[in-house]
């Protein structure tokens, strides 16, 4: 291929890899750049999210189909891989459980500084 | 060599280990809690003195305690030159236990349960140092000995006493880096810890190698060994109470420091990888700064204890001088020295404590006359004076002498000009220590009324002081130092 | 193997994690019995443990299988001497550390002991889980369970305490997602999540852009996990203000069984040659573990508070750990297995003492401790004991970790380490030895000498007293025969080709 479609290539075939990226990237952003702390976790949330994306992406096949046990002989090749789904159901219940917790958490924190701004929050604990 | 297998060399080490627990739960009970250090005191010496007949015969008690790291163990070897040091430290931690009690009694001072439990806890590892087979059995003791003396240096509790722990250890612990970097890359070369008479580095590196090794250990050891410049912890160190002073700053510590620079010298290296790395040029020049120089700033001292400390590091560096020459005499002088200044030393600084508790006088410069006051004190500080001078009869001649023997042996006739130099600069600090004392009117008061310090005191003292004597007109006495010491040296091969 | 020795392996996590279902059923009821049943279920787990360490050593490596599925399809569980080492520690740690939780919950977190203990076996059962598993999703699983028990734990302390757990709820979420995305790699790779299959999977595909890929991804994971500087910034105040109950199970505790995970995937999962020669992992990591022990130890020169400087100095130490997994060689590797075991009790011992302080008189502040030795002689004992194996002054066992690491470095000619090491301890001795003068000695600071408030202080019960003075001992016992321990067990922990 020439170099140009080897570009356009890259960018439109793998464009789960991208989205994925942009959605981790985003996330990172938000835990780390911002001062509220529940647009932190929602940062956090969203970072765990395009983990769980990628996965499942990984797992798909080119003219695979639900991986849903049908009549007749099973081949393998016929369905995408159900395993990274199974994977990220788990990864789903960590998540969530994360995400109570870090809510919980925030309770805590509302309820002794009255506030969520983290500046705000270091100020008064000096 | 005839090796012998015995648990006498632990039994050495843990009797005072087991006093150590005891004087901690004795504490209300002081009477107890004394029994205990001067049981412990006697019966180490009894230990160690039994073994003397064995090493006399020419064998060696040797005891694996359990391995340490693959390879090496904690091992304890009693060879001619660990007995020496055992005896010396056990035999005068006896007449320092009955000193402590006059001094802590007489003064009244506080803490003395932790004082004594560090002391019985430094002396175990005092003679853990003497009886160590090898480099890392030497380093664990040694470190064992740093940890346990600083209580004592910080007794006082006073802002000072605590500066001066805090520079005691900066000090040793700095040099203990260098010591671990010297033994691990010592294991590393020659994948031995072990000490040989003769030493065993020989081709296990390169030369330049080999001298990094022998200036890093020197460092290490040498701090304790008070060397210059690396001495400042000595002089400092002399706000402790007396008996911390006189056992563990005269005999315990730097004998320690001493005893670990001449097993490096004599039984890691070797005189004859010394003189091919000719190093030993070096390191007796080197040393011989620390002679003259010490004794020049023991002359500027008012503080009795601080011209001794001085005068410590300035002795402490003949004994290095005397193993650096290489000789059999020089190592002969080297290590009777080891034990004559021991001796020596401590008459001094008892004396110098006895003075302070009864008069409350620290300096020089208020002791005129108390040569009246305490006339057997001050005749026991003169014997001492004489001895660090080099005069006959009292045994620091005997050293000096072989110490001069074994100069003019290695060719190098500028040591007994330095030896006899430090002898003039020593009667210069000294003898009017003592002229004061007998000659002078005390300042204030009418006719000086004669009081001695207590028996608990004086005894020791007096004690102390006779054998210095006795030494010096038979060093064979008693202990058979100059047999050991001969044994010594005829065992390091390699001249 | 007998019945025992087999299922051993899953009784080692199953008791614990049904007890930890059983707590709020019985601590409805009984609320005392929340303790008993947390101590019985971590003891019948040492017992597992200990069993599965000497099976181990006579017979060689045991697999079980989840479920009865083969692997590389289904779980498995996998013990050798590594992880059956490694799981004693954790046990023993823990077995003593909770003996001493009893009497710092019920002072500190009276009314919330169930749901106390319930999320102290949870950690407990996760951190277990990390070190029997034998397959790399079910470590995320079992990572997760511990990190959000800990996050909860931790939570519950004063002061900064919600802040802290939150801080570190989302660094060490970003380093669980990390550790996921190296699975996720992996995945694509091979198509397997066990360990041993990866192992043969993976050494034709050493080229490929995606295996360094997961590996960066790992390293950086386990790195926020450990608290490896600089990404340690969660750590200090996590350990200084959550409980003392729960300070002194997670410092010990938490971060070697992190390194654990490091050295499963740098050597088990990723051939040594593959670290070492194709991709210089092992140099850099042993290079940022250098800079991690200085600055660790110069942080924690600068604090007040016991519990942080203890934080800080558990930062340094970690780096020892790492410094020894870096260098690579025999040498090197026992130094950090061994430090894994000494820096457990080491840690252990210290935040037992700051808790049983805690308890005590209520303060951190070091310079607020005048003579306490009188007051609690014992407890304080333990803390030099521990001091000095901190430093290393040997028989402690801190002593035999810095010797086996100085041999390492000596031995890869590496002489940046060995003055790092040894500068180290003269660090960790300055700032230790000051709290060694405020213990014992009178050091007047000015206007800082009031009387402990509160009870009386005494000497901490003896429920608290006994694990810190075993603690102690543990530190003297392992240094002297740390030979036997590395002659019997870590020798046959090393990676093949050591």
């Amino acid at each position: 291929m020439k170099p140009e479609e080897k570009m356009v290539d890259y960018l439109i075939s793998k464009y789960n890899y991208w989205v994925y990226i942009f959605l981790m990237m985003l996330g990172f952003y938000a835990m780390m750049g911002k001062r509220n702390l529940v647009k932190k976790l929602i940062g956090m949330n969203i970072f765990q999210t395009a983990i769980i994306l990628y996965y499942i992406s990984i797992g798909v096949k080119k003219g695979g189909t639900l991986p849903i046990f049908m009549e007749g002989a099973p081949r393998a090749a016929d369905y995408i891989n159900p395993l990274p789904h199974v994977l990220m159901l788990t990864a789903i219940v960590v998540s969530v459980s994360t995400t109570g917790v870090a809510l919980a958490v925030l309770l805590m924190i509302y309820r002794r500084y009255k506030t969520l701004e983290e500046n705000e929050i270091l100020k008064s604990i000096r | 060599m005839d090796i012998v297998y015995s648990i006498r060399p632990l039994l050495a080490i843990l009797v005072s280990l087991g006093a150590a627990a005891l004087i901690l739960a004795s504490g209300r009970r002081p009477n107890l809690r004394e029994a205990w250090t001067l049981l412990a005191a006697v019966a180490k010496f009894l230990i160690v003195l039994s073994m003397a007949p064995s090493i006399l015969n020419g064998q060696v008690l040797e005891y694996t305690v359990l391995p340490l790291s693959p390879g090496i163990s904690l091992q304890l070897r009693v060879d001619p030159f660990g007995l020496y040091f055992g005896l010396l430290a056990s035999g005068l931690w006896i007449a320092t236990s009955f000193y402590s009690i006059g001094y802590m009694r007489g003064l009244n001072e506080h803490a003395q349960t932790r004082y004594y439990f560090c002391f019985a806890v430094a002396l175990s590892s005092t003679i853990g140092v003497a009886f160590a087979a090898n480099l890392l059995t030497l380093f664990l003791f040694y470190e064992l000995l740093t940890i346990s003396t600083y209580p004592l240096v910080a007794h006082k509790e006073t802002p000072e006493a605590l500066a001066a722990g805090r520079k005691y250890l900066t000090y040793l612990l700095t040099s203990a880096v260098f010591i671990l970097f010297s033994i691990a890359y010592t294991y590393q070369l020659a994948g031995s810890l072990d000490f040989v008479a003769g030493g065993f580095l020989k081709g296990q590196g390169s030369p330049e190698t080999l001298r990094l090794l022998f200036v890093a250990f020197i460092l290490g050891f040498g701090t304790k060994a008070a060397l210059m410049p690396i001495h400042e912890w000595l002089p400092t160190a002399m706000i402790a109470p007396t008996p911390v002073s006189a056992l563990l700053h005269a005999v315990a510590v730097v004998k320690a420091g001493v005893f670990s620079c001449l097993r490096v010298i004599d039984y890691v290296f070797g005189p004859s990888l010394l003189s091919d790395l000719d190093l030993w040029l070096v390191l007796g020049y080197f040393v011989s700064i620390t002679i003259i120089g010490a004794s020049l700033l023991a002359l500027a001292q008012d503080n009795l204890k601080r011209r001794l400390a001085f005068s410590t590091i300035s002795q402490l560096s003949y004994i290095v001088l005397g193993a650096a020459l290489i000789t059999p005499s020089a190592l002969m002088g080297s290590v009777l020295h080891m034990a004559f200044h021991g001796f020596m030393k401590i008459t001094l600084f008892f004396c110098a404590g006895a003075i302070f508790v009864k008069t409350g006088k620290e300096n020089i410069s208020q002791m005129n006359g108390i040569g009246r006051r305490m006339p057997l004190t001050m005749a026991a500080f003169a014997v001492g004076a004489f001895g660090m001078a080099g005069i006959p009869p009292v045994c620091g001649f005997l050293s000096k002498w072989y110490l001069c023997l074994g100069s003019m042996e290695a060719r190098e006739a500028v040591f007994v000009l330095i030896l006899l130099t430090s002898s003039l600069l020593n009667v210069a600090y000294f003898f009017p220590v003592v002229y004061n004392a007998f000659f002078k009117k005390e300042a204030g008061e009418g006719p000086p009324v004669r009081e001695e310090a207590s028996w608990w005191m004086l005894a020791p003292i007096l004690i102390c002081a006779l054998m210095s004597l006795i030494l010096g007109l038979n060093p064979d006495a008693f202990i058979h130092f100059h047999q050991i010491a001969g044994m010594v040296a005829a065992s390091i091969r390699g001249f | 193997m007998n019945t025992l020795q087999t299922q051993a392996v899953i009784l080692i996590i199953l008791i614990p994690l049904m007890s930890s279902y059983a707590i709020p059923l019985f601590g409805w009821r009984w609320k005392g019995s929340a303790f008993f049943i947390a101590l019985t279920a971590i003891g019948a787990s040492l017992v597992c443990s200990l069993i599965l360490l000497a099976t181990v050593l006579t017979k060689g490596t045991i697999h079980y299988h989840l479920g009865g599925w083969l692997p590389p399809w289904g779980i498995e569980y996998v013990i050798d001497p590594l992880n059956g080492f490694v799981a004693v520690v954790v046990c023993i740690i823990s077995f003593l550390v909770t003996i001493s939780s009893k009497e710092s919950v019920e002072k500190e977190l009276p009314e919330k002991k169930v749901r106390f203990y319930t999320i102290y076996l949870l950690l407990f059962t996760g951190l277990m889980g990390i070190v029997v598993t034998g397959d790399v999703f079910n470590l995320y699983v079992f990572l997760e369970i511990a990190s959000l028990a800990a996050y909860a734990l931790i939570a519950i302390g004063e002061d900064g305490a919600p802040l802290a757990s939150f801080n570190y709820i989302i660094m060490g979420t970003i380093g669980a997602c990390f550790y996921l995305l190296g699975v996720g790699y992996l995945y694509i790779v091979t198509g397997s999540l066990n360990m041993a299959d990866l192992a043969k999977l993976l050494p034709p595909l050493y080229d490929s852009k995606v295996v360094l890929i997961a590996l960066a991804f790992f390293l950086i994971g386990t790195a926020i996990k450990m608290g490896l500087f600089p990404l340690h910034v969660w750590l200090p105040d996590a350990y200084t203000y959550a409980p003392s109950a729960v300070s002194s199970f997670i410092a010990p505790l938490m971060t070697k069984v992190m390194a654990y995970i490091l050295i499963r995937i740098l050597f088990t999962v990723f051939k040594p040659s593959y670290v070492i020669e194709v991709v210089p992992v092992a140099s850099i990591l042993s290079w940022i573990a250098a800079v991690a022990i200085i600055a660790g130890s110069i942080l924690a020169l600068a604090q007040r508070d016991l519990k942080r400087m203890l934080a800080y100095s558990s930062v340094s130490q970690i780096g020892y750990i790492v410094l020894g997994i870096g260098l690579a060689n025999k040498m090197g590797l026992i130094g950090a297995y061994l430090h894994i075991l000494n820096h457990a009790f080491m840690k252990g011992c210290l935040f037992s003492v700051a808790g049983a302080l805690m308890y005590r008189t209520g303060r951190r502040n070091i310079f607020q401790l005048h003579t306490i030795h009188r007051k609690m002689p014992f407890t304080m004992g333990a803390l030099v004991i521990g001091a000095l194996s901190m430093i290393g002054i040997p028989p402690t066992a801190g002593f035999f970790s810095k010797w086996y690491l100085i041999l390492g470095s000596i031995e890869a000619q590496n002489w940046v380490f060995v003055a790092v090491i040894l500068a180290s301890s003269l660090l960790n001795a300055l700032y230790f030895f000051r709290v060694i003068e405020n213990v014992y000695f009178e050091v007047s600071q000015g206007g800082l000498k009031e009387e402990p408030v509160g009870d009386p202080v005494r000497e901490v019960p003896l429920s608290m007293l006994t694990p810190i003075i075993l603690l102690a001992a543990g530190i003297l016992l392992l240094g002297l025969y740390n030979e036997r321990i590395i002659s019997g067990i870590l020798v046959l922990a090393l990676p093949r080709g050591f």
